[in-house]
């Protein structure tokens, strides 16, 4: 044992360099848009300037004014308020299905990819044909029988997007499986969880993680189509497709009522594409 | 043919990259060299020494992310250094062409090879289609191609690889080149189809009178094709000379460690047998396996059929055969990978089941497989310390410090410096990985160690120290290796019976010290023939009954 020498410590922030990894500037943009929208969905409750049903101004489709930062919709509320509201919808529904829908079709192609057989054949077939429903219709449908609620809404678009995240999953799984290292694995005689778990997930991680931010934005867009068609949100609440659908009317008035829920929209789902493209990647010479 | 003017000359050649961490690393550095028209001059040295980085910036190319920072090339009176891109688009194909390694990868599947062969004629508008069909069909009359006239109008999938390297051959020189760039083109071939090319490849370049560039780390190979052989290693010329002279009077150390790790070093048998009254370790008799769907107890393809062998403890078994020859398949029903449909498996005298997900863990721990390609046997996402504990704690259950501590015993066993286990397999070199591998395997202290071809992906003198290593381990362990291979010399120097595989039947077994003079059976005597020597006229006084190649080379 030696005696530790003091070192002069230098103060290394963690920044990617730092921590290994390279990370462009396009997705450092992107994640702090996500972040950005993601506090806003936390804390938005207490930075309304109104209460999201009060109706504030006489005028309809107010313009851009100091009191009304976006101005008003059609009924005369302060849309600059729903726009910070419909953030915790938007965010946190299309966030929770995404989670669910990736996870459990993830974890099914692994084990599909991994058992094969007729295990792999019934699923992938059952599956194929629910994914053979057309997904807006498929939420009518529900919404229409169950009712909306949050949770409902959440299961619904889980749903939806469950078979494409197995499907791409088990495609990258059965590659994976081919590998002479996966083989030597089951020559040792390991499990199918270990097998999952260990060998496969952590080399089709930086994909999934790539195929979790588009699902994210299909479940945006869809979750927008389904408040479009009045079966997301309910009133006075609003995410913000349901927001674009109330006030669709000002579009031909040129209302920002319109046009601020689209920027929203749009910034959360380019943001999200642009950080899943450029993901930060490990630097891989270490001979500094 | 020599004139005063060479060909090509490349002066103090540069070549850089910058990493991913925007650190600036020297590829080439300080390359020079002449090569005189009509003279083929190889480039040799280990994978990563720049052979083909060198090869390559001939035509002004360089890999992604690499520039050429300085020094000149001049081909013909071409400077390629001071060119544009536009201007040596126009070069390639007409004055310089190359030829790749693999022909499988870089012919179209979906187009015709005819249509393919004549894209540089109509690239460069050279000459009418009609024309170039007819130079075409020229090409592989001198390429000795079956079947010239018609070859053409067959997509890449219906020819051998032995010919689809011809093919791409023909592809190369349709363009009238004054250079031809080889880059490894033979080394994924089996050894009797390595013949057939080389000697195409060098009755093509004599008859044309063309000059060529030919990247190999195979040293019997480039004594039968160079006129010049240039040594590097780490992007320097190690050794510059006449292929005779660097075979007969090597001067540099490097060199003569590449002819040394060539002289394969005779096998001493760690233990002899005493059969009959000893069990043997591991007995197969009458294995029969395939693949694809079982229809009356019996696979659609057939693969291996009734092969019998004993293999003694401490013994080790080579098995040698080409590509389709069905050796690695009867390393995997061995191992249980692909379940045999009919036979036994006896390890240390007691049976097996035909697959393994009916074995037991310690049948499992007692025989391990290691496979060819450490790149795709360690998972990439794992350190390498992760990889070698997992047997430990999967079959033993330890953990820990204790592991840790098993795992820096196992890569001392592999001379692996301890620090390595941190490292991912991506950051280790091939012959490192292939270390790794074999730790992996030894973790779980088996008696019997399956070996697919672990040395064919790695270099000459690489190989030799795995071989080496292999030796040793058997010396301290008391392992027995069965050892798959194509490579005559690689089972020669560690293997005490070898079997000959041919269309999935054993032809021949015998003890590898008297296969050379004792081998009776016609494929083995041809497998044994094809085994390029270090001698610079050794293809050229070859002489193979053509009937006997006629026959066995319907691949």
């Amino acid at each position: 044992m030696t005696i530790p020498t003091a070192s002069p410590r230098k103060l290394r922030l963690p920044t990617p360099r730092n921590l290994g990894y390279s990370f462009g500037w396009t997705g450092r943009i992107g994640i702090a848009i996500i972040i950005f929208w993601a506090i806003v969905a936390l804390v938005g409750n207490w930075l309304t300037p109104y209460p999201v049903g009060k109706i504030v101004d006489w005028d309809y489709f107010g313009g851009v004014s100091a009191e009304h930062w976006m101005g008003t919709d059609y009924l005369g509320r302060d849309i600059f308020s729903r726009v910070l509201m419909g953030a915790r919808y938007t965010v946190g529904i299309a966030l929770a299905s995404v989670t669910l829908a990736c996870t459990l079709g993830v974890i099914l192609g692994m084990i599909a990819a991994v058992i094969g057989g007729w295990f792999d054949t019934l699923l992938s077939r059952l599956l194929d044909a629910f994914n053979g429903i057309p997904s807006l219709l498929f939420g009518l449908v529900v919404v229409a029988a169950v009712g909306s609620s949050i949770p409902v809404l959440v299961l619904t678009l889980a749903a939806i997007y469950m078979p494409g995240a197995y499907r791409f999953a088990r495609a990258l799984a059965v590659n994976i499986n081919t590998m002479d290292f996966v083989t030597v694995a089951r020559a040792r005689g390991e499990g199918t969880p270990y097998m999952i778990t260990v060998e496969i997930f952590p080399n089709i991680l930086g994909p999934v993680l790539a195929d979790f931010g588009l699902r994210f934005v299909f479940i945006v867009l869809v979750l927008s189509g389904l408040s479009f068609l009045g079966l997301g949100v309910q009133p006075p609440h609003a995410d913000w497709g349901a927001l674009v659908r109330e006030n669709i009317e000002g579009l031909s008035l040129g209302a920002p009522a319109v046009i601020f829920p689209c920027i929203a929209i749009a910034s959360l789902t380019i943001s999200v594409n642009m950080f899943i493209d450029n993901l930060p990647t490990k630097i891989r010479d270490r001979a500094e | 043919m020599m004139t005063d003017t060479p060909l090509v000359s490349v002066r103090d050649l540069r070549i850089g990259a910058v990493t991913d961490s925007g650190r600036n690393v020297e590829i080439i550095r300080g390359v020079d060299f002449d090569i005189a028209p009509g003279e083929i001059l190889a480039l040799i040295g280990e994978s990563g020494s720049g052979k083909t980085t060198i090869a390559l910036s001939l035509m002004g190319h360089t890999r992604r992310g690499c520039a050429i920072e300085g020094g000149t090339i001049r081909v013909g009176e071409h400077d390629i250094t001071g060119m544009t891109e536009s201007q040596r688009a126009k070069l390639r194909g007409t004055e310089v062409s190359y030829v790749p390694q693999s022909a499988a990868a870089a012919f179209n599947p979906s187009k015709r090879i005819m249509d393919q062969v004549v894209e540089t004629t109509r690239i460069h508008d050279l000459m009418p289609r009609a024309k170039a069909e007819e130079r075409a069909r020229g090409l592989f009359r001198a390429l000795a191609l079956p079947e010239p006239d018609t070859i053409g109008e067959r997509y890449p999938h219906q020819v051998s690889g032995g010919q689809l390297q011809r093919l791409s051959a023909a592809m190369a020189l349709i363009g009238d080149p004054k250079l031809v760039i080889f880059d490894e083109p033979t080394t994924a071939l089996d050894v009797t189809t390595q013949i057939e090319v080389l000697r195409a490849f060098r009755r093509v370049m004599e008859e044309g009178g063309m000059a060529g560039v030919y990247v190999s780390h195979d040293l019997a190979v480039v004594a039968q094709i160079a006129d010049r052989i240039v040594v590097l290693k780490n992007g320097e010329i190690q050794e510059h000379g006449t292929t005779k002279q660097i075979l007969n009077a090597p001067e540099h150390p490097y060199t003569k460690e590449l002819l040394a790790a060539f002289d394969p070093v005779p096998h001493v048998a760690v233990k002899d047998v005493e059969a009959e009254t000893e069990t043997p370790i591991l007995e197969v008799r009458n294995l029969y396996a395939g693949y694809g769907p079982i229809k009356d107890g019996e696979p659609l393809a057939k693969v291996m059929s009734d092969v019998n062998f004993k293999l003694y403890r401490g013994r080790n078994l080579g098995v040698i055969g080409e590509s389709g020859s069905g050796k690695s398949t009867l390393a995997r029903a061995v191992a249980g990978i692909l379940p045999a449909y009919r036979g036994e498996v006896l390890l240390d005298g007691r049976t097996l089941a035909p697959s393994l997900n009916q074995r037991s863990k310690q049948e499992l721990r007692r025989a391990q497989i290691v496979f060819q390609l450490a790149d795709t046997a360690l998972n990439p996402a794992h350190s390498v310390g992760n990889i070698i504990a997992r047997p430990l704690r999967f079959y033993k259950g330890l953990r820990g410090g204790a592991a840790d501590k098993r795992v820096i015993e196992l890569l001392d066993m592999v001379h692996l410096p301890p620090v390595l286990r941190h490292r991912l397999p991506s950051e280790l070199s091939g012959g490192q990985k292939q270390r790794v591998n074999l730790a992996r395997a030894l973790a779980a202290e088996p008696e019997l160690i399956l070996c697919d071809e672990i040395t064919s992906a790695l270099d000459t003198v690489v190989a030799a120290a795995i071989l080496e290593l292999l030796k040793e381990l058997q010396g301290e362990l008391g392992l027995s290796y069965m050892f798959i291979s194509h490579d005559l010399s690689t089972v020669e120097a560690i293997c005490d019976d070898v079997l000959v595989m041919y269309k999935g039947e054993v032809v021949e077994a015998l003890p590898a010290a008297r296969m050379s003079q004792d081998a009776t059976h016609a494929y083995s005597r041809l497998l044994i023939s094809s085994v390029p020597q270090l001698d610079t006229g050794w293809l050229a006084g070859l002489e193979q009954d053509p009937e006997l190649l006629a026959a066995f080379s319907d691949r």
